[in-house]
């Protein structure tokens, strides 16, 4: 392989190869009326793995989150140029089911945001919209959610309680819960702990770790002491483009690019 | 410490107790230098008022490796430092540690010396000793300098330099087997010089690991354990890279 391969291909990341692919971003633009919010982004997202987006405020992370099952349709001047592929297939095709989409990948935002039911019809919820009626089958599976999301053992005597009355670590987790409840094949975490203490945020991920075993995981997250301790591969973003994507201890301990380096180093470039 | 950019971090604090740290490290390695230089007078000129300062000394050396394991330990604690400020942290952590124990070894080159070696020294031992003695000064001061100058070149000279010191180490303990086989009235004070020699064979062995720990610090590549050809090419792709 030439120097110009060499750079051509982009640098070799450990270990990325040896997991299979959950998405592929290709040539990805995204425009907001004129305005080009997004940049050629390519990127390969392993799966079963946590990938967290870091970058300064308005770099795109969390519009590129969105992209993923496909949130940004709903903003009327938002445009998109290129292909993400989930599975091989490119979600953005003409006969995809979006809805279905949205369930196989879903999404849980900053601030938690439970539905003003209980606790137990908060998980149900989106089970009843997919068919599920038994009540026993219900039962069964709102709790092995729960469950998941380390969730049970603080709620299981009070599943019938409003699901406000729960603290915001337990609010995030049951959102976590309601998320997982439908099977999804990749959750995507959007500041999952910026409103959370320090106890109810180990907590949440303590969870991610957890997760990851089942689910393919891309978090975005401005602490970037929390994309140390709990990704796998960690992408930079900055001013729409991805500048660097890499083993999350190598982006922390050596990264490639002076601008990352001034980023995590809280350095002004 | 321009390879580093300290100054530019967006917290001046930051910039403040890293530039302390590294200028700390400096002055540690001053007060080894002196010690060393020292310690040689009294071990290769006989010069043994001297000893008495080489042991003064290390007691700053020890409090001095003390409070800067302290900030360093503040500084991760409370910045959690990533990429070059990681390693800087790192690298002066281990630096330190080496620091101090070549001021140990100082101390011992000096308390062995200041004891009975008359007639253990002849003139090519002890012209031999001189070189050794320069050569490791030679070391100390090339790894503090690249220490200062994250200079990864200078650091890697360090690391050759210590294959000849080894040599030179070799050559010097055979001669003094042999004078002991000779005369062994004179294996006492031979001996002496055999555990002076040994420590200054080690000082070399810690500058070469404070020279790989600058080549840490500055590329991120652990050179450690690693033979030196394995060393230069690693070097080589990093730079490439």
């Amino acid at each position: 392989m030439t120097q110009q391969d060499k750079l051509q291909a982009g640098p070799v990341i450990k270990g990325l190869s040896s997991h299979p692919v959950a998405m592929t971003v290709k040539d990805l633009d995204l425009y907001y009326g004129e305005t080009r919010a997004l940049q050629k982004i390519n990127l390969t997202i392993p799966e079963k793995q946590v990938t967290a987006f870091i970058g300064p405020s308005g770099c795109g992370k969390s519009t590129l989150l969105r992209c993923f099952n496909r949130l940004n349709d709903l903003i009327d001047v938002c445009r998109i140029d290129g292909e993400i592929l989930l599975n091989g297939r490119d979600i953005y095709a003409a006969n995809v089911n979006v809805p279905e989409l949205r369930r196989e990948v879903g999404i849980v935002f900053q601030k938690p945001n439970p539905f003003p039911k209980s606790i137990y019809e908060n998980v149900a919820y989106g089970l009843r919209i997919q068919g599920m009626n038994k009540r026993r089958q219900l039962d069964e599976t709102v709790e092995w959610a729960l469950k998941g999301a380390a969730l049970w053992d603080e709620v299981k005597d009070r599943l019938s309680d409003s699901a406000f009355g729960l603290s915001g670590g337990q609010q995030q987790r049951l959102v976590i819960a309601r998320a997982i409840a439908v099977q999804p094949k990749c959750i995507l975490l959007d500041e999952p702990c910026s409103a959370l203490d320090p106890i109810s945020t180990l907590k949440v991920e303590e969870l991610i770790a957890e997760l990851k075993s089942q689910y393919t995981i891309i978090m975005v997250t401005h602490n970037m002491q929390q994309a140390a301790r709990v990704s796998d591969y960690t992408a930079f973003m900055y001013m729409g483009e991805l500048i660097e994507f890499g083993a999350t201890d190598q982006i922390f301990t050596k990264p490639r690019l002076k601008k990352t380096e001034d980023y995590i180093t809280g350095r002004y470039g | 410490m321009s390879n580093l950019h300290l100054g530019q971090h967006i917290s001046r604090r930051f910039n403040e107790e890293l530039e302390d740290v590294r200028s700390k490290v400096l002055h540690m390695g001053g007060i080894v230098e002196t010690q060393l230089a020292n310690a040689l007078k009294v071990l290769v000129d006989g010069d043994t008022a001297l000893a008495k300062a080489v042991i003064k000394s290390d007691s700053i050396v020890n409090s001095l490796e003390v409070e800067i394991d302290e900030e360093c330990t503040r500084i991760v604690a409370l910045r959690q430092p990533a990429a070059t400020d990681l390693r800087l942290v790192m690298a002066v952590i281990k630096t330190i540690s080496d620091l101090e124990r070549m001021g140990d070894e100082a101390k011992r080159i000096a308390i062995m010396s200041r004891k009975e070696m008359d007639g253990a020294l002849e003139d090519d031992v002890r012209a031999d000793l001189e070189f050794m003695g320069e050569l490791v000064r030679g070391m100390l001061r090339q790894v503090l300098d690249a220490f200062a100058r994250t200079d990864v070149d200078t650091a890697v000279t360090v690391v050759k330099a210590d294959k000849k010191v080894d040599k030179k180490y070799k050559k010097i303990v055979k001669q003094l087997i042999q004078r002991m086989a000779e005369d062994p009235q004179a294996i006492p004070a031979v001996m002496n010089v055999i555990w002076a020699v040994r420590s200054l064979e080690r000082l070399a062995d810690r500058c070469q690991n404070i020279a790989e720990h600058v080549i840490y610090m500055v590329l991120g590549t652990d050179v450690r354990h690693i033979r030196l050809d394995d060393v230069l090419a690693e070097i080589e792709a990093q730079i490439e890279d």
